[in-house]
């Protein structure tokens, strides 16, 4: 009798400590769910202004010199053009020095908040920037570089 | 068209290889699986027999196609794509190495080599495990070989072969009309800068045996759900899950390490999805390892066991998928692009997970367990509680690591915010409170039951002496990280607690519960080392310090402005910069491998002149085909911290010619000329000077124009350019105004009331850098810290290793 009361007790133990961390669990989830931010357009970022949002992005090359950049003078700014898949534009401003290959990216995600027609970003990581990978894509500029090495 | 030059016979032998790999891991599958199911011995011992000698021919196949590649590329031999496309000639042998697992199909023909070698010494070593072990990894050799194929089938194509050839790949190029292109392709595409550093040599073949190893564990639990024999495998197949945590620890510390070195993020991680996909299966790996150590001694855990074995290897398939299908490409700087392979990448992770899920799910019921649960003070039920903290820990972080395949499949667009480090820091804080505090105690539980009074005297000692370290790191270490509040600084507070707790009661456990021997302290070794990396992770991250803080120019952002817009601090040539409690001086830069490289001699000085270093970061000219450069960090180590630094941006970095013009104006004294950033007034032109600058002498001719600066921000500049008559001949020296990008010279004396004033606008007039400069307070202890965690892996190894054997 007395074996089978210990153990009924120490069953329950493991059994709250299991339903303690299913409950913390959710907890932690549902907060964190919570802390998510959503992709945006350009164009959405501006109706949410002041809240932090993530846009997919790329340089805006029909502006003429679409990164600004000049490190003598101040190498904690770099402002630039881009422009989203719907065609929609904005500034960008980036209090940080110019990523080394912004260039040539094809493509920009940027995590940071619209104030007026200006895209902030405030983060140093709120910036990533893919290019396009070593003639991947892009074969005809890799059959060019075939006979030029 | 018959071809010149052409070396074909490596890429069909390489080629041929390829096939007979996936042909004799075929075979070893299926002998293998007929051992296992054999009722007859002698039966099952010819399937075993051939079993093995397929085995080996995989495992021999793939490490001639590894050396076929790197005889390609060792060669030169351009005509291959995978040699054009990853190396170039400079390499040299150990980069060569790195040009292999530069691509996708090296890194994966890496990591089957590694299950070849994993698989042989199982062969040797898991006695009547043997069939059914090297069935499982067998199977996953045969999915691996498909993913370096390249065969096509019905339209479908299978894997990328790595002995496809240049022309192959571009088939409309024209140079492929010559019969002599091989004579017009001077060079490869070399490979890629950031990974021509040595960490990039060593850390990918760790963390894929790493990776492999994985499999083993695996494979073992397999073997027992399969074999309904589910806890016999526990004792040998231990010494094997505690390599593995250790190589995987070691290999993802390896990258953390190169990611410091040669990154410029400022740091070591950056809860890069990357770096979660490895980090999850390894937490999970180490609360596998600890149920097991629970098993053994207690019977107690085994389904926990089961569990955790199985998900950290599907984790680590899941994590191939995760960096190899393209899905990450929003999320991660270095997740690797899509090749089109993603659907077969899909299978393959299905393929394995579906069915060892089911196994595990149908078998479930039958795995044996002890009804009478764990005691509160035995030292099994807080190791359990551990793992499960473990697993929860590594839970979170795989969740939100896989948002960008979570949208996929539900169609929503969820993404962690701004700040990442926070959004899984404020959680991972108190995983690591929990995580020190059990470590700490729990080896003073004994297993089954622990007397109060034996507990509470052996704890005391540790917790008094880690209370006090603790209390003194945190009373006078000025961690005062209040970015996020009150409540996470109290946090870090607890975790630097509970580490130095782990540190304490371990090294304490060796003494008094060991009685200092040596030869069994493995566990506590590696959990000195644990607590050492927390306390590191803590102290380096809290107390990160941005020393280029430019306080020159500040910028006016209104309220925020102290967040924005200040950690990089320009330095002109020879101009010794204020730089907080350095005086920063940017002497020289000297050029390496044909100007590939450039190192920035920065001289830093501390203001009370007790220390002078210099740091030397550099920049490295991108590999061909890719325009600009990479920077590469420089850090100046002293025992407690690290003074890290890079460049963001250099003169040098721009190529051609200065095009700055200038500009005349003439004027008379009283005039004012404008330039894009300010205006300058001239003051008054005299005959001859002779000051500290200038010692012309009466009898000279020689003319000096006072002007005076002012920039839309206030500050006032002077310029004296002056102009001469020596030999007939007239000459003018210019005057610069670096900060402003001015040049200013005299250039004519128009007539006795005007000369004419010339001014460039030019950022390129001095030579200058934009330097970064942080400081990382207690680094040393993390890697320290990984070395001792990795140390008492070993020590673990090789006495569970004599365990097993007895």
């Amino acid at each position: 009798m007395d074996y089978l009361c210990t153990e009924h007790f120490d069953m329950k133990k493991l059994h709250i400590v299991l339903l303690v961390a299913i409950a913390a669990v959710i907890a932690v989830l549902v907060s964190m769910m919570g802390d998510l931010s959503t992709y945006e357009t350009l164009a959405s970022a501006r109706q949410k202004e002041g809240k932090m949002v993530t846009v997919v992005t790329r340089l805006d090359k029909s502006v003429e010199n679409p990164i600004q950049f000049d490190p003598a003078k101040n190498a904690n700014l770099t402002s630039f053009h881009v422009v989203d898949s719907l065609g929609n534009k904005a500034r960008v401003l980036y209090y940080f020095e110019k990523p080394m290959d912004m260039e040539k990216s094809d493509r920009m995600v940027l995590k940071g908040t619209m104030k007026g027609d200006v895209f902030e970003i405030t983060r140093k990581d709120g910036i990533l920037i893919k290019c396009p990978s070593k003639y991947k894509d892009d074969p005809k500029a890799a059959q060019n570089n075939l006979s030029q090495n | 068209m018959k071809y010149l030059g052409e070396h074909l016979l490596p890429g069909q032998l390489g080629q041929f290889f390829v096939v007979l790999s996936f042909v004799s891991s075929l075979v070893a599958t299926i002998s293998y699986f007929k051992a296992s199911q054999a009722v007859l011995e002698e039966v099952s011992a010819g399937w075993k027999k051939l079993g093995r000698i397929a085995f080996a021919i995989d495992a021999a196949s793939v490490l001639i196609i590894f050396s076929i590649i790197y005889y390609i590329i060792s060669n030169h031999y351009f005509e291959y794509h995978y040699a054009w496309n990853h190396s170039d000639r400079s390499l040299d042998t150990g980069y060569l190495l790195s040009s292999i697992w530069e691509g996708q199909e090296g890194s994966f023909l890496l990591w089957t080599l590694w299950h070849g070698v994993l698989g042989i010494i199982l062969i040797r070593t898991s006695g009547k495990w043997e069939a059914p072990v090297l069935t499982v990894v067998s199977l996953v050799q045969v999915i691996l070989a498909t993913m370096i194929l390249g065969i096509h089938v019905f339209g479908l194509k299978i894997g990328s072969t790595p002995f496809l050839l240049t022309r192959q790949v571009f088939q409309d190029a024209p140079i492929f009309n010559q019969a002599d292109y091989l004579t017009r392709i001077k060079d490869g595409n070399g490979l890629n800068q950031l990974l021509q550093n040595y960490w990039m040599v060593i850390h990918p073949p760790i963390l894929f045996l790493g990776f492999a190893s994985t499999l083993v564990p695996f494979a073992f639990a397999m073997a027992g759900l399969w074999k309904k024999n589910y806890g016999g495998w526990v004792k040998i197949a231990l010494p094997w899950t505690l390599f593995s945590a250790g190589i995987l620890g070691l290999g993802i510390m390896m990258g953390a390490k190169w990611a410091y070195e040669s990154l410029n993020f400022g740091g070591y991680w950056a809860w890069d999805p990357v770096e979660n996909a490895s980090l999850v299966p390894w937490l999970i790996m180490v609360a596998g390892l600890h149920t097991m150590v629970v098993y053994n001694a207690t019977g107690h855990s085994l389904r926990a066991t089961n569990f955790f074995l199985i998900a950290s290897f599907l984790l680590i398939l899941y994590s191939t998928y995760l960096t190899r299908s393209g899905d990450l490409q929003d999320t991660s700087v270095h997740a690797f692009t899509d090749q089109g392979m993603s659907w077969q990448l899909r299978i393959f992770v299905l393929i394995l997970v579906l069915p060892s899920l089911a196994l595990f799910i149908r078998r479930y019921k039958n795995i044996p367990f002890i009804a009478k649960e764990e005691n509160t003070y035995s030292r099994e039920f807080w190791m359990f509680i551990g793992s499960l903290v473990l697993f929860l820990s590594a839970f979170f972080i795989i969740i939100f690591t896989s948002l960008p395949v979570i949208n996929k499949i539900f169609n929503t667009n969820f993404t962690v915010g701004a700040d990442v480090e926070f959004f899984y820091n404020r959680i991972q804080v108190f995983v690591a409170i929990v995580l020190g505090v059990l470590t700490a105690a729990t080896q003073y539980l004994k297993y089954k039951d622990t007397s109060r009074k034996y507990f509470g005297k052996k704890i005391l000692v540790p917790t008094i002496v880690a209370l006090l370290i603790s209390v003194a790191i945190s009373a006078f270490g000025g961690v005062n990280y209040n970015q996020y509040g009150p409540g996470f600084l109290a946090a870090i507070h607890l975790a630097i607690f509970a580490g130095v707790y782990t540190v304490v009661a371990n090294a304490g456990y060796i003494s008094s519960g060991l009685k200092g021997k040596v030869r069994v302290a493995g566990a506590s070794v590696a959990h000195v080392g644990f607590g050492m990396m927390m306390v590191g992770i803590l102290l380096s991250s809290a107390k990160k310090e941005v020393l280029s803080v430019n306080k020159i120019n500040p910028l006016n952002f209104g309220s925020e402005s102290k967040e924005k817009g200040f950690e990089n601090l320009t330095l002109f040539q020879g101009i010794r910069t204020d730089m907080g409690k350095y005086w920063a001086t940017y002497e020289k830069d000297t050029s390496h491998d044909n100007g590939k490289i450039m190192y920035f001699h920065i001289a830093m000085e501390s203001k009370d002149g007790r220390e002078k270093f210099y740091l030397k970061p550099d920049l490295i000219k991108n590999t061909k085909g890719q325009q600009g450069f990479s920077n590469n960090p420089d850090s100046k180590h002293y025992w407690n911290r690290d003074v890290f630094s890079y460049i963001s941006y250099a003169d040098k970095m721009q190529e051609g010619a200065d095009t700055a013009r200038f500009k005349n104006n003439t004027v008379k004294a009283g005039d004012t000329i404008y330039y894009s950033s300010g205006y300058m007034v001239l003051d008054q032109v005299t005959l001859n000077p002779n000051d500290d600058r200038y010692h012309f002498k009466p009898t000279d001719t020689a003319l000096m124009a006072h002007i005076q600066i002012r920039s839309v921000d206030g500050t006032k500049y002077v310029a004296k350019p002056v102009y001469y008559v020596r030999n007939n001949q007239s000459n003018y020296i210019l005057d610069t105004v670096f900060s402003q990008g001015l040049a200013v010279g005299l250039s004519r004396v128009v007539d006795a009331q005007h000369v004419e004033i010339s001014v460039k606008e030019s950022s390129r007039l001095a030579p200058f850098v934009a330097l970064k400069v942080l400081q990382f307070p207690f680094i040393n202890l993390l890697w320290i810290g990984t070395i001792l965690m990795v140390l008492g892996f070993a020590m673990s190894v090789g006495r569970r290793l004599n365990q097993a054997i007895r």
